[in-house]
């Protein structure tokens, strides 16, 4: 059996010297799952100008953290980061390995799986520890990490294992998993990387030419009113008046996933099983037909109000009050009715 | 003059999980998987449009879709063509059942090493498993370099392309040597429609099981004075690939255990969109403290 008892590792993204609240969050919960398996949390660093990052990383709970430091390596580019965590992993042979499953996770940890051989599972919801027997051959597995995602369009959860290969790998969304700084925090031991021994030429060839990023800052896990558009909104303009009543109304603007991926809005706003979980007071759902996957991460609001024209939407099923109309229409007059009774 | 291009699709028929709802749950929660359609999986159709962009900007360049699947999976291929694809192949076996997205990966990478095309395009994930894993585990198998979430080409000459990304937080605009992987994201151009003079040029196009199974020679013979109408079909056998990274033996994941998600039904009240039920509701909310 190959249970080698070796540490957990959680892949830590760094953008102008911040870690990234994902990463943190990993860290969070490697810690719990270290502290489980009696094995060691050791944060991956690759970056530049990474100097006193250990500190942060070890308030999470990093018992050991990986630093790889070098103008090459910052901003992120897929082949050097991945030659140089596999190159660690080779050696270190982790039973556990965490990414974000963010554009940098998601892009770089199926290659990193793919070359070692190893299985991923994506998007993980939930990550437990347990034990499997094999039905076929009655072998025993112990302190497996089970990978709980929703499948096939979120209709059903699956646990996934990888009984036989390590790293068992996985990633999580953001805001998935509770960030919190470890109750005793972790030795931040450094073990500098030489990195260069890892790298061949060819893994610097891509080439960024040009990088725009949006100093984002959206925290509509904290708001006590949520105005969310899906799909419905129709456009990037028309979620306009959803920021308008947002504000009217003191609360944030989040998304479905559908409004997400049409631009609608940033992901930092979406809601759902793969998205943010929310639960203000008050969840006003425009133009969002209630998907599985989006009330996931909103059906513990307090008070939820639709606004659809399809009044078999699924959301009026959750629904405390359903509004059967047009947003377009009935997003004003509400703006308008509250300006004029909350005076 | 431009370099002519060799380019390969990866496309996916996959069911059409986003439209499970009404007919497609069944009374105990659970999915009615036969009450979902079998469509083309919508990123691929973004990197249908990529590959057939560049072959507008590169003329002479073939596109060809490459398909992993049950047989009727050709439908993806014919769907291709009609929008401007040249061919396709499509990798079927029964080997493959089973197979995770790492084994999927490998068997596609054999088969690309026998296409052996300049540019791999590929949709950043399938509705039907949302993992966003099989572009970069394919690129690895191959030892090429990855671009992922592609929205727009702005270059390509000899031996290198230029590539703006869409990231979570931003754009990137990157250059990467050929041959390459790119996996392309929805915020890319929609996919141009089926073509009438394509539909009719392609519309007997077929796979040898597939003329087979229809035991006309009509078709037979059609294929043989039109060899554009043959989607060529291949086995694990045909592209040399190793059972033991195939199917379940291949994949090193494994499916514990599947749960249904079950909804649950609460009354709403139901107000009409009139001023007089917005009025009434704000109202309310702000006489129970919800707002305000
Ligand atoms: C693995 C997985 C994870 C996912 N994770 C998430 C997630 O985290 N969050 C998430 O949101 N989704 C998620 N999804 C996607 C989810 O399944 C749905 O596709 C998505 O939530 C649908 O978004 P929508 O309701 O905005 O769009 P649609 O389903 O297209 O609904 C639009 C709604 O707007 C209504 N409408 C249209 N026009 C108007 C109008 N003028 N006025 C009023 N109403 C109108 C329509 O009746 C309809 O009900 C996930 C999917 C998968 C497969």
């Amino acid at each position: 059996m190959r249970t080698e008892m070796n540490n957990i590792f959680v892949y830590c993204e760094i953008e102008n010297g911040a870690v990234a609240d994902v990463s943190l969050e990993l860290l969070t919960k490697g810690r719990e799952l270290a502290d489980k398996l009696g094995c060691k949390l050791e944060a991956l660093a690759i970056g530049h100008g990474l100097q006193g990052i250990e500190k942060k990383l070890a308030a999470y709970g990093a018992d050991t953290v990986w630093v790889a430091d070098a103008a090459d390596l910052a901003p992120f580019r897929t082949l050097p980061h991945a030659a140089i965590i596999c190159g660690i992993f080779k050696e270190e042979k982790p039973q556990i390995a965490l990414f974000g499953a963010t554009s940098v996770g998601r892009d770089l940890a199926p290659r990193v799986s793919s070359a070692l051989h190893s299985g991923l599972t994506a998007d993980c919801t939930s990550l437990e520890i347990g034990d499997h027997t094999e039905n076929k051959t009655g072998k025993e597995y112990k302190d497996l990490l089970y990978q709980i995602r929703p499948a096939f369009g979120g209709n059903i959860i699956a646990t996934i294992i990888n009984p036989d290969h390590r790293p068992q790998m996985a990633t999580v969304r953001e805001g998935v998993m509770k960030m919190q700084e470890a109750a005793k925090p972790g030795a931040g031991e450094v073990k500098t990387v030489d990195y260069k021994k890892y790298l061949k030429d060819t893994d610097l060839a891509v080439k960024i030419i040009e990088r725009e990023m949006e100093e984002r800052k959206v925290n509509i896990k904290g708001a006590s009113v949520v105005v969310a558009g899906g799909y419905g909104m129709g456009s990037k303009e028309n979620f306009g008046m959803l920021y308008e009543l947002a504000s009217v109304l003191g609360g944030e603007v989040g998304a479905s996933r559908a409004a997400v991926d049409a631009g609608f809005a940033e992901h930092a706003r979406q809601v759902g099983q793969t998205g943010v979980t929310v639960r203000p007071k008050l969840y006003i759902a425009c133009g969002i037909s209630g998907q599985i996957q989006h009330t996931a991460g909103m059906d513990q609001s307090a008070m939820i109000i639709s606004i659809n024209n399809d009044e078999a939407a699924p959301i009026n099923k959750i629904a405390d009050y359903a509004i059967v109309g047009d947003v377009m229409t009935v997003i004003p007059k509400m703006i308008k009715s509250y300006k004029q009774n909350s005076k | 003059m431009k370099k002519t291009l060799k380019i390969v699709v990866l496309a996916k028929q996959v069911p059409d999980t986003r439209n499970v709802g009404k007919d497609a749950m069944k009374a105990d929660g659970t999915v009615n998987r036969a009450a979902l359609p079998a469509i083309f999986n919508p990123e691929d159709l973004n990197a249908l449009e990529q590959a057939l962009t560049l072959k507008d900007m590169c003329p002479g360049s073939t596109v060809e879709v490459l398909t992993m699947g049950p047989p009727r999976a050709a439908d993806v291929i014919r769907d291709a063509m009609f929008r401007g694809a040249d061919g396709g192949v499509l990798l079927t076996d029964r080997k493959f059942a089973g197979s995770d997205t790492l084994a999927t990966s490998y068997a596609l990478s054999r088969a690309i090493r026998k296409m052996n095309p300049d540019i791999i395009v590929a949709g950043r994930q399938a509705i039907d498993g949302d993992t966003a894993q099989v572009g970069p585990q394919v690129a690895e198998k191959l030892g090429l370099p990855q671009v992922t979430y592609a929205e727009q080409i702005l270059s390509v000459d000899e031996g290198q392309i230029v590539i703006k990304r869409r990231l979570e937080r931003g754009v990137e605009v990157v250059s990467c040597p050929l041959p390459m992987v790119m996996t392309v994201n929805a915020s890319a151009p929609e996919c141009r429609p089926q073509h009438a003079k394509l539909v009719m040029k392609y519309k007997h196009a077929k796979t040898i099981s597939e003329i087979q199974a229809l035991q006309e020679d009509y078709y037979t013979s059609l294929r043989d004075a039109r060899p554009y109408l043959n989607i060529t079909e291949w086995s694990v056998a045909d592209v040399d690939a190793d059972d033991q990274q195939l199917g379940l033996t291949g994949s090193p994941t494994k499916v514990k255990k599947i749960e249904n998600v079950v909804f649950q039904a609460k009354e709403a009240k139901k107000l009409t969109g009139s001023d007089a039920d917005i009025n009434e509701l704000m109202q309310e909310l702000i006489a129970s403290h919800t707002l305000g």
